[in-house]
């Protein structure tokens, strides 16, 4: 039974995003121009931008990376749409569907009916001790950043609580690269088009051909553990457990219920929504998960009067690879102390009892942090409309949620969306 | 009366006369570092200092490689990682700091639980020597 308080219900009549990369050549308005005609791409009605009465923008931190802020309504102009009301959501890498949430409720709320999301992130521009430096700001800067703490070393300091919890084998985190990996070179928007196995023997031929011994890695694992090809960034997170320095946007448009079917023959629903907050990772009641991703998904699953069984999809916030894991429990996909085998079994991959990213995740899509959030929504609508080609799940799925994590768990968003025939 | 306010500030001045300073609640009893005005359990507004005795374990770790800006300046790069950890205090709550003594060559023997003792570390950042938070082996 659903158990939404909203006033009404909200649909997604379309999403779309840039491609996600290293884009030195374009400015934020390139990639924010590139989602918005994406947008319009997969919608299956041609959309009319003077209905839009708001924009919400996930962005994590222009002014950090693009020294550019109050972003929103500069955006929301090189799109047309001035005068609408137009407001930029940060809450770190979860802005994206923070954002999403705040447009929804304000539909939910009677205000407008028509709202335009939008998820930005330009952060290759500056040198990578300088973006190490702006994701730092996400955490604690007075009692976690001086410790000696960075982003990788927050989830790796997880990964080891949850080794020694749960005996977990480290190789797990490696199979979820592995599979992201394999996800993600079918996925033509994403930052890495290559499998692992591609990379590692793209990286064997240059080593022949640069004159050095070429590499003895046969398989995948066996060049995942070997720090001359994937070296150590905070121990027991490798250079591959980590997601990468972005630039992209994404754009999803949400409408009212009542209005859906005239902006789109096949909307999608969003039918569960949850969000909750937590302080510093030492504050936590357990290392071994995130609770306020457990929190946002209790709420969204009561909310659409589901459980994590009837979940056909999940796209997670794979910051690191250990992050996955954790959201596969955190979610109830699988007991506690039991995400590592799962991953280890195969049960997240496209064919799997519960597949997970199959978009590549931020692992291998990217992680440009404000835009992940509304990316997410990207792979769910295709997902639903069985339009996402070679990775294309075969069971028809119905229902597919998001689960978007800023910082190292503050914050946490879960939607839950459904496609209804 | 400790000396120590319970502003935010008074943990970094505490720290560098070598002190760990808390807050306990005076309604509920819980314990809190750094120092909380409002108590974070029972919102009670009547919190005292509490003097920490520096002991505790290791609850969470990491050896870090690729250092931010600031632990760059103080020396540390992939030759030359760094252990950063998670210590539970013997009075219950967790806090973050730099962990020294660590076989740094190989984190897989790194043992949580390992007891832990509270110190300082100085660290050179724009040309000034900082106090930090840091533990070591007992």
């Amino acid at each position: 039974m659903s158990k939404s308080k909203w006033s009404r219900g909200v649909a997604i009549v379309g999403a779309g995003m840039s491609k996600f990369g290293a884009f030195p050549d374009k400015t934020s308005r390139d990639l924010v121009v590139e989602a918005f005609k994406d947008l319009n791409k997969n919608m299956d009605k041609p959309l009319d931008p003077k209905k839009i009465e708001a924009f919400y923008l996930g962005n994590f931190s222009s002014d950090q990376f693009e020294k550019q802020a109050h972003f929103a309504p500069i955006l929301a102009s090189w799109l047309g749409l001035s005068p609408i009301s137009a407001i930029r959501v940060e809450d770190a890498c979860a802005s994206g569907a923070v954002a999403i949430r705040q447009a929804a409720l304000a539909i939910a709320s009677g205000e407008y009916d028509v709202v335009l999301v939008g998820g930005l992130e330009k952060m290759t521009d500056l040198h990578i001790s300088e973006v190490t430096e702006a994701l730092g700001t996400a955490a604690d800067t007075q009692f976690e950043i001086p410790a000696g703490f960075t982003f990788p070393g927050f989830y790796a300091a997880m990964a080891t609580a949850y080794m020694h919890e749960y005996d977990a084998d480290r190789n797990s985190f490696f199979d979820v690269a592995i599979k992201n990996h394999k996800n993600g070179a079918l996925n033509d928007k994403a930052q890495f088009d290559q499998t692992i196995e591609q990379i590692r023997e793209a990286k064997k031929a240059r080593a022949v051909k640069k004159g050095r011994p070429e590499p003895t890695w046969k398989t995948d694992l066996e060049f995942l553990q070997d720090p001359k090809g994937n070296p150590n960034i905070a121990w027991p997170m490798t250079l591959f457990d980590c997601s990468p320095v972005s630039d992209g946007a994404a754009m999803t448009l949400l409408v009212s219920e009542d209005l859906a079917k005239a902006f789109s023959d096949s909307p999608i629903y969003l039918i569960g929504s949850g969000q909750a907050s937590d302080g510093a990772l030492p504050e936590r009641e357990t290392l071994t998960g995130i609770p306020a991703a457990e929190k946002a998904g209790q709420q969204a699953y009561e909310m659409a009067g589901l459980t994590a069984d009837d979940i056909d999809l999940a796209e997670v916030h794979d910051c690191f690879t250990i992050a996955e894991i954790m959201a596969s429990e955190d979610l109830g996909f699988f007991p506690r102390g039991e995400g590592w085998k799962a991953a280890m079994e195969g049960k997240t991959a496209r064919d799997g009892e519960h597949p997970i990213n199959t978009s590549g995740g931020l692992k291998a899509k990217g992680h440009p942090v404000g835009a992940s959030g509304v990316a997410q929504v990207v792979e769910v609508w295709k997902q639903l409309h069985g339009i996402a080609g070679e990775r294309q799940l075969p069971k028809a799925p119905k229902i597919g949620l998001t689960h978007n994590v800023g910082g190292s768990g503050q914050t946490c968003v879960v939607n839950i969306y459904e496609r209804r025939d | 009366m400790s000396e120590f306010a319970l502003t935010n500030k008074e943990f970094f001045r505490a720290l560098e006369t070598g002190d760990l300073i808390g807050s306990k609640c005076l309604d509920c009893g819980e314990v809190s570092i750094p120092q909380r005005e409002i108590c974070p359990v029972c919102f009670s507004q009547k919190t005292e200092i509490e003097s920490f005795s520096g002991k505790g374990e290791l609850v969470a770790y990491t050896v870090i490689s690729v250092p931010p800006v600031k632990m760059a300046q103080a020396g540390y790069d992939g030759k030359n990682p760094y252990c950063v950890g998670i210590v539970g205090l013997d009075e219950g709550p967790r806090i973050s700091a730099q962990i020294l003594d660590m076989d740094l060559a190989h984190p897989e023997s790194i043992k949580i639980g390992t007891e832990l003792q509270m110190t300082t570390i100085q660290r050179e950042e724009d040309g000034t020597q900082n106090t930090y938070l840091a533990f070591k082996p007992v």
